[in-house]
């Protein structure tokens, strides 16, 4: 089971605010995360590691999925 | 799939250019800037307000290279790194208020977080004073925040959109250079003070390697005051903080080898001792700040990869600083305790009418 959390656009903090949100109440084993800046994808990865998940991240269409594993 | 990791997204490389900050900053008041000055995105954005004439205050008046080089910096790192995405949207003419209204609160304390800093590093006691108050801002931001505060999504949008506040910055530049005069001196822009503050200037080519050595570093390892400070409450995050203690560490230490620091409250170079104000301007800021997403600093570098938005809010305190000069309102002037509540009044409502559930998805 995969869950998908869209922060496109959004400004600081929100991205990470809701990644955290996401990862803290999944019962999913995989979390996609769609962003739009390396900026994200650094802010987000360090927030879902802080919480004991694995993050990797490939290009997309001029944005990025990142996808965070328990 | 990659492994999200480079040498400036990791604790060693904010660090580093963290400390690299500091010295430049310290250095820039050796070469000549005004002292724990160094590079005040606040002060030296008021200095230009005032040397386009926008303000009269005429200690405060000078074409800033620094300023136009940290976007300009910021702009080449986004560029070279394939980082520079043109992006607007996010509600443009409300960033452009809390500009406004962040530049007002950090001259009513005298200063950006950054200054605060460089205040603090030089031995200027009333700086925590302003710390606390940005740490204050940054919290009730915070709450805001988690009651589903959001200015909106920004979307990808054409390349001369993003090109616009870098292309100004560039113009900027060029007329801090050559300092031509639109008319008979002290009548036209561009204005000069001949004493205070805006008189204290490092030569202008070190000022503007300078900021555009910051600029590109600031771009890369995303260096944010307030980010700092607001990682650390919401989630024990240090990264961004240990950053800003680089910059704080070596600008005392760099004092200290310069002959800068004189601790101390009273006497201290554009600052004064009105606790309250030092407190409640910067909580202003601080709240600014938060809601925007990012220090003055951290705005200029965004403005400079494209962010449109974030040119608003620099265009915002721009004229804030123009306004907080025009009207009395900087430092212990007597307009400054009112428009501080006001300001926080105004912003609380920015901060509740905001809420996710009253602005729908497009």
């Amino acid at each position: 089971m995969t869950e998908t959390v869209d922060v496109r656009g959004l400004s600081c903090p929100q991205p990470v605010m809701m990644t955290r949100k996401a990862l803290q109440h999944t019962q999913a084993d995989e979390v996609r995360v769609l962003v739009d800046t390396m900026t994200q994808v650094h802010n987000c990865t360090r927030a879902a590691e802080a919480l004991g998940w694995q993050a990797s991240y490939e290009e997309k269409q001029g944005a990025f999925e990142l996808t965070l594993r328990r | 799939m990659k492994r999200p990791r480079d040498f400036f997204a990791s604790r060693l490389g904010i660090v580093v250019v963290g400390i690299l900050i500091g010295c430049l900053a310290a250095t820039l008041q050796k070469l000549g800037n005004f002292a724990n000055m160094g590079i005040c995105v606040a002060c030296f954005t008021r200095d230009i307000a005032g040397a386009l004439g926008l303000h009269r205050a005429a200690a405060v008046q000078y074409l800033r290279p620094e300023i136009p080089a940290f976007c300009l910096g910021a702009f080449l790192a986004a560029v070279l790194f394939r980082e520079f995405r043109p992006r607007t949207g996010s509600a443009p003419m409300v960033r452009f208020v809390l500009g406004m209204f962040a530049m007002i609160g950090a001259l009513v304390f005298l200063g950006c977080p950054w200054r605060a800093l460089l205040r603090l590093a030089g031995g200027d006691g009333n700086a925590l004073f302003g710390l606390a108050g940005l740490a204050g801002g940054v919290f009730v931001g915070l709450q805001f925040l988690k009651a589903g505060f959001s200015l909106g999504r920004s979307y990808p949008t054409r390349t001369v959109a993003g090109l616009a506040l870098p292309f100004i910055m560039l113009v900027l530049v060029i007329l801090a250079v050559l300092y031509p005069q639109f008319g008979p001196e002290g009548q036209a822009a561009l204005f000069r003070s001949k004493g205070g503050p805006g008189a204290a200037a490092a030569p202008v080519i070190w000022s503007l390697s300078f900021g555009l050595i910051i600029g590109f570093l600031a771009q890369r390892t995303r260096f944010c005051t307030v980010g700092g400070i607001r990682d650390v409450i919401l989630m024990r995050d240090y990264h961004l903080l240990s950053g800003v203690g680089g910059l704080l560490v070596a600008a005392f230490v760099l004092n200290l080898v310069y002959g800068q620091f004189h601790p101390g409250f009273a006497g201290q170079p554009a600052a004064h001792t009105t606790q309250l104000l030092n407190f409640g301007g910067m909580l202003l800021a601080g709240l600014c700040f938060t809601l925007a997403g990012g220090c003055p600093g951290r705005q200029v570098f965004l403005s400079g990869e494209g962010d449109a938005d974030a040119g608003m809010f620099v265009l915002g305190m721009l004229i804030g600083a123009a306004v907080a000069h025009n009207f009395q309102m900087v430092g212990t002037q007597p307009t400054a305790p009112y428009i501080v509540i006001i300001g926080l009044v105004i912003v609380c409502l920015i901060g509740i009418l905001g809420r996710e559930r009253s602005a729908p998805e497009r």
